[in-house]
């Protein structure tokens, strides 16, 4: 084997890692630079008003208190709502229905559904719902998030069922168990990791859309409850209020881009951390 | 093939017993695929017959339909008869889970639940029985001794069965099999995934729950096989080509296709 064909081979090694190397580098410091000018912007507006006090009117000073809140209500009864229909569905796909045409059909469907734009679910809860009802409301807002959590939930729920080799499901069927319960004790117990974490992801995809509560949720000035009325949330708020001339409002604007993204970090980072101790339990 | 050959081929073995486990004109489909042939032998009551033969012989697709377990994929089926004491467990209206928990199945790979060690030998009793708790314990006790595994684990019972070693996990498999009383145990390569020791206590176990189960273990390992079972059955090719005693297959095969595999010719 002649041995000057070894040093070229080495060149072009050297030279596509350092590419690859570089494209990564490019690629984090955007993330970097977003979370430095996030930081330099929303630090200075961080206190504890914002989280006591309402959103202001233009040119008076306020905190983000209903915001949070109504961020809050919306997300949690959007998963509420969203992630027991995703997962009961991404069973359905991933026990009972992996040889029949209708899983093919419901799959199919799903990822459409995944990949819709938000603004066109945020409209049509507006004719389904809030065009009826005569006026936004909390409600409205809920169901759109719903919307948009199913099919995260179904696609993770389908891909970790998946995962579980079927000698565990032999295993069960083996004593005699009959399919509900192999699925509820044995295939459940043993992907949970992996089930919680496509909850978080669907999570912090949700509670940073904006499009489909502009047309649901639409906002609220003062601190609100009422699941029939308005209410507000970050995203949002921080539209707004990033738009407007108001220095106050800008400020909040980014104090609240600030909080939201740290929510949705904290929440990958827990997520990632759970899936990596479920990995390390098998 | 007609009875008369089926029944030549099968040389009823001398002093043999009641027959368990009765199959005859066993044919199994994989799709269009026709794996098993007319397959016919009897497993023996309280006795261990092994199945031997090189790869893709059929003898894990015939150990599978002993408890139904193909069932449980479309476009797997099996035609012919398989007597459980005297019934056909292959015709459709049978209860499955019912027959599973009287034969019951150890797989190749140890495959613990993720529960306790306790939990995952009480699963199991808990299908069939409601005991108080006092005779749960027992239950499970007893299992974990029969499966030469209680003084291992007696004091960790709380821990996750995945917490345990290969050869532990696989004796869990086994007590978890025990503990429903079943009156089949079919063994799927038990030792194969586990290191000479716990495959040395595995082969103790099958000679001590010999006697009061019928099994039948499927093994690649002819010294295994040799040293476990009293009956066996060679397969090829999807073929049941001979079926006799431990002692007779092993010193003097009738069929060439034996004598070739077991002297090391092939497979």
């Amino acid at each position: 084997m002649s041995s000057s064909f070894y040093p070229a081979r080495r060149r072009r090694n050297a030279m596509w890692m350092g590419l690859s190397v570089a494209a990564a580098v490019v690629g984090l410091s955007w993330l970097l630079l977003i979370l430095i000018v996030l930081f330099w912007q929303g630090a200075s507006g961080l206190s504890l008003n914002v989280f006591t006090q309402m959103t202001p009117p233009p040119g008076s000073s306020g905190g983000l208190l209903n915001a949070i809140a109504g961020s809050l209500f919306l997300t949690v009864v959007g998963v509420a709502v969203g992630a027991p229909l995703g997962l009961l569905a991404g069973t359905y796909l991933a026990e009972y229905g992996r040889y029949s045409r209708l899983a093919t059909v419901v799959r199919f469907i799903n990822d459409i559904l995944l990949s819709a734009p938000s603004i066109v679910i945020g409209l049509f809860i507006y004719e389904v719902v809030v065009v009826p009802m005569g006026h936004f409301s909390a409600i409205a807002g809920c169901l759109a998030l719903a919307v948009l959590v199913v099919p995260v939930v179904v696609r993770t729920t389908e891909d970790m069922l998946n995962l579980v080799p079927n000698t565990l499901r032999e295993a069960g069927a083996a004593l005699g168990m009959p399919r509900s319960l192999v699925i509820r004790r044995i295939a459940y117990r043993a992907a949970t990791a992996g089930l919680v974490t496509g909850v978080l992801l669907a999570i912090a995809r949700v509670s940073g859309e904006t499009a489909p509560l502009l047309f649901t949720a639409l906002n609220n000035q003062f601190w609100s409850t009422d699941p029939t009325q308005p209410i507000s949330s970050l995203p949002v708020v921080i539209f707004q209020f990033a738009l407007s001339p108001y220095k106050e409002w800008q400020q909040l604007a980014w104090t609240g881009a600030l909080i939201i993204t740290l929510a949705v970090l904290a929440l990958s980072i827990f997520a990632r951390a759970l899936s990596a101790r479920g990995a390390a339990n098998q | 093939m007609s009875g008369e050959v089926q029944a030549q081929k099968l040389a009823k073995p001398a002093g043999a017993e009641n027959s368990k486990v009765v199959v005859r004109n066993l044919n199994f489909y994989y799709g269009g695929t026709r794996a098993l042939k007319d397959v016919a032998l009897d497993l023996y009551q309280g006795q261990v017959t092994a199945f031997i033969g090189p790869s893709g012989c059929g003898k894990s697709t015939l150990l599978r339909v002993l408890n139904r377990m193909y069932d449980l994929y479309p476009g797997q089926r099996a035609e012919g008869e398989v007597l459980l004491d005297g019934e056909n467990i292959l015709s459709p209206g049978l209860d499955l889970n019912l027959l599973r928990s009287r034969v019951g199945m150890v797989f190749q790979k140890p495959t613990p639940f993720p529960m306790t060690i306790y939990e995952n030998i009480a699963f199991g009793v808990r299908l069939y029985e409601k005991l108080p708790k006092a005779e749960l314990d027992a239950r499970v006790e007893s299992a974990l001794q029969r499966a030469a595994l209680w003084t291992e684990v007696k004091d960790k019972l709380n821990a996750s069965g995945l917490s345990l070693s290969g050869g532990q996990q696989q004796r869990l498999c086994i007590a978890r099999t025990v503990a429903i009383k079943p009156e089949v145990i079919l063994l799927d390569e038990p030792a194969s995934a586990l290191d000479p020791i716990s495959t040395a206590k595995i082969e103790e176990l099958i000679d001590e729950l010999s006697g009061d189960y019928t099994i039948a273990i499927v093994t690649h390992n002819m010294q295994q096989a040799a040293r476990v079972s009293r009956y066996t059955a060679f397969m090829y090719l999807g073929e049941m080509v001979e079926f006799d005693d431990t002692n007779k297959i092993f010193t003097a095969p009738r069929d060439k296709r034996a004598q070739d595999y077991i002297t090391g010719r092939f497979g």
